[in-house]
């Protein structure tokens, strides 16, 4: 079963509450985290290092000799990532989406691609919870290979439950990482900003056709128009979490909040309703 | 020989563009012949990414050994250098007030870019 955890809104607690369901799970469980921009998850879940390796796409490099100046390169690229001067191509590598037109559509065989690294794949293991994170590198701009690149990870995974903590906002890093979940939880704050951006994040998920849940984060705080948009909609809110200051203080110091028994039974019944929900989804699929 | 200005509109007395990649026109000025022409540059206004490679392309190809601009990102200068365009940052409010810093010899060249790119 995959599970991504998901929001429009950044910091509404979607690392949160990925570690306390990883730490809740009782049987080998793999964690994905796919906000590759900034992935914290491993702040929470520390463990040992078990891989590192480096995430490549693949980008032209020229061959100049062959070369002979025709500008079919440059014309074909939908992201001006090649500019012809003087006669020889100049490749921009950070602009480059690796769709490979360019080495296919020249005429002089002058363009081959090759990997470029723009982020890195860590792998790491503590008891039964087995984290792997995409980090993007410094002034790369491509989210989604690495975030593909973790998840291909998971493909050959043992753990029969995958746990995906996704990017915030609702654009393709965050439709890539939901895109074959069997549940989405949608994490958000009971406030005017947290169901503005839920509204777009619903949205999303609707157009993906993932079946989902809501998780109100700090609930207590702003108001109950998360609550009354959930109605309107008929979607569930699955869990809630108030707001509280220790919850704060413990997190802050990178503990454990689940030391506190109602937290423990809060995410033990939010598993429940989960594979609830999947498994009827099971039976209507079925 | 042709300098190339950034600029909002078609004519010397149009307002001076900050910008390089996104500006709306390039108005490519023949120091000899004292004329000018337009080179529009509506298509990299609205480009996704790249604009300042696809410009710089087209102020190549214009033909201009001179361009005076407010800023220039990493990519542009990389292409406007490979081709050996002379690049001049000017603080002007017009088009032709960039052209009398340029012809009095007030611009300094800009040796490397002088803002960072734009991610997508």
């Amino acid at each position: 079963m995959r599970v991504a955890v998901a929001s429009g809104k950044g910091g509404t607690g979607k690392t949160f509450v990925t570690v306390n369901l990883a730490r809740t799970y009782n049987n080998p469980i793999l964690v994905l985290d796919c906000d590759v921009e900034e992935p914290n998850t491993n702040l929470f879940l520390k463990g040992d290092l078990i891989n590192e390796r480096p995430s490549t796409i693949l980008v032209p490099q020229v061959d100049e000799s062959p070369c002979d100046g025709c500008r079919i390169c440059a014309e074909v690229c939908e992201f001006n990532a090649i500019a012809v001067i003087a006669g020889k191509p100049l490749i921009f590598e950070d602009l480059c989406h690796s769709c490979g037109a360019c080495a296919t559509f020249c005429p002089q065989d002058a363009l081959q691609e090759v990997e470029h690294v723009i982020g890195t794949v860590i792998e790491r293991k503590s008891d039964s919870i087995r984290l792997i994170e995409g980090q993007i590198h410094v002034g790369k701009a491509l989210a989604v290979p690495i975030i593909r690149d973790v998840k291909k990870e998971s493909e050959k995974a043992d753990e029969d439950m995958v746990l995906l903590d996704s990017p915030p906002g609702t654009s393709c890093p965050m439709v890539w990482t939901i895109g074959d979940a069997d549940f989405v939880i949608l994490v958000a704050e009971p406030t005017a900003f947290g169901l503005h951006d839920l509204q777009l994040a619903v949205e999303t998920v609707e157009e993906v056709g993932i079946p989902f849940g809501v998780v109100i984060n700090k609930d207590g705080i702003g108001d109950d128009r998360v609550e009354k948009f959930c109605t309107r909609h008929q979607i569930d809110i699955i869990a809630r979490i108030p707001y509280d200051r220790h919850i704060s203080e413990v997190y802050a110091r990178g503990g454990d909040i689940l030391e506190e028994y109602s937290y423990q039974v809060l995410f033990e019944n939010l598993w429940q309703v989960i594979q609830q929900k999947v498994e009827s989804q099971e039976v209507i699929h079925a | 020989m042709k300098i190339a200005f950034t600029a909002s509109g078609d004519t010397l007395k149009s307002a001076f563009d900050n910008r390089f990649g996104r500006a709306e026109k390039f108005i490519i000025y023949d120091t000899d012949a004292g004329t000018y022409s337009v080179l529009d540059n509506a298509q990299n206004l609205e480009a996704a990414q790249g604009a300042g490679v696809q410009a710089a392309q087209h102020v190549v190809a214009s033909g201009v050994e001179a361009l005076v601009t407010g800023h220039l990102g990493p990519k542009a200068a990389r292409v406007l250098f490979t081709a050996g365009v002379t690049a001049y940052h000017a603080d002007a409010k017009t088009v032709e007030e960039a052209l009398a810093m340029f012809n009095s010899k007030a611009l300094k060249p800009l040796k490397d870019a002088d803002v960072e790119g734009h991610w997508v």
